[in-house]
């Protein structure tokens, strides 16, 4: 799998709701199918479906044991996935929060209908 | 996949769509005007750790154009530009979106509308790539450097 691909296997991996409730369970610790299918009302050969699903996009692993096979959460494409979406919010936070401080002044300056010369000078660049 | 943090929130419907949506404390018409009048976008957009907005060309009206420039720091510099497709004012603005020196295929068309409740404007934006190829380049844009997620991060993210 590219990069690409891989971030966008973790992206619609997560898109599930039931994935994200198995994935968080296991954040606590592994588990086998038996122990995820409990809180869900779902037979185990849909957990499973879920569960290769999670396989193929890297974010789970499962064990060796062939009795259990304990699921375990993979850490490292999810922190990808992360990363990006970070990046992506840090820009538009920082941008906002000047935005804010714009609207605030706009609106002060709207409360006032005479303009003073301080903000009409201000507005010149 | 949503992720909330404080008032912005931050989904990707669908293979080819980025949405962002986030709630500001004035009227639709000063956030549509902070949205669309150079002097005030200067003030505010891209302007984060160093960078600074140098060129802001508007002409809003359907088939206008307009062009963004930003300078970071170590004389970086970054540029884009479209034009406008759908202007509902102080409601909804379409424009296409292409960077001078694009990373991912084919532009994209972006969408801006702007909600009023309350006296409080909710912004939804939202950004359609041409192609899933080109969504998840963006997804991969190297920005900066990532951050490290450890289990409590993503623990937060799973709730979304």
């Amino acid at each position: 799998m590219t990069p690409a691909t891989h971030l966008d296997a973790t992206f619609s991996a997560l898109a599930d709701p039931t994935r994200r409730a198995i994935l968080a369970r296991l954040a606590n610790g592994e588990a086998s199918v038996n122990e995820l299918a409990g809180p869900f009302a779902m037979s185990q050969p849909a957990i499973s479906k879920h569960l290769k699903v999670l396989e193929r996009a890297g974010l789970i692993t499962r064990g060796r044991d062939a009795q259990r096979r304990p699921c375990r959460l993979e850490a490292q494409p999810l922190a990808e996935a992360n990363a990006w979406l970070e990046t992506y919010r840090r820009y538009w936070e920082a941008s906002f929060a000047h935005l804010d401080e714009l609207l605030e002044e706009m609106k002060a300056q709207e409360q006032k209908p005479a303009p003073s010369n301080r903000s009409a000078t201000k507005r010149k660049r | 996949m949503t992720r909330t943090i404080g008032n912005m929130q931050l989904s990707t419907p669908g293979d080819r769509e980025i949405v962002m949506s986030r709630v500001f404390n004035a009227p639709r018409a000063l956030v549509y005007d902070a949205f669309t009048k150079p002097e005030l976008l200067k003030r505010w957009l891209g302007v984060h750790n160093g960078w600074k907005m140098t060129v802001c060309e508007i002409d809003l009206r359907p088939g206008g154009k307009y062009r963004y420039a930003w300078e970071g720091r170590d004389g970086m510099k970054m540029s884009m530009g479209g034009e406008y497709r759908e202007i509902v004012p102080a409601t909804r603005i379409v424009a296409t979106e292409l960077f001078d020196d694009p990373w991912y295929p084919g532009g994209a068309v972006g969408t801006n509308t702007f909600v009023e409740e309350g006296g409080k404007t909710t912004l939804s934006m939202s950004v359609l790539y041409a192609s899933k190829e080109a969504r998840d380049a963006v997804l991969k844009t190297p920005m900066e450097q990532g951050v490290a997620a450890g289990f409590d991060v993503l623990a937060e993210i799973l709730k979304g």
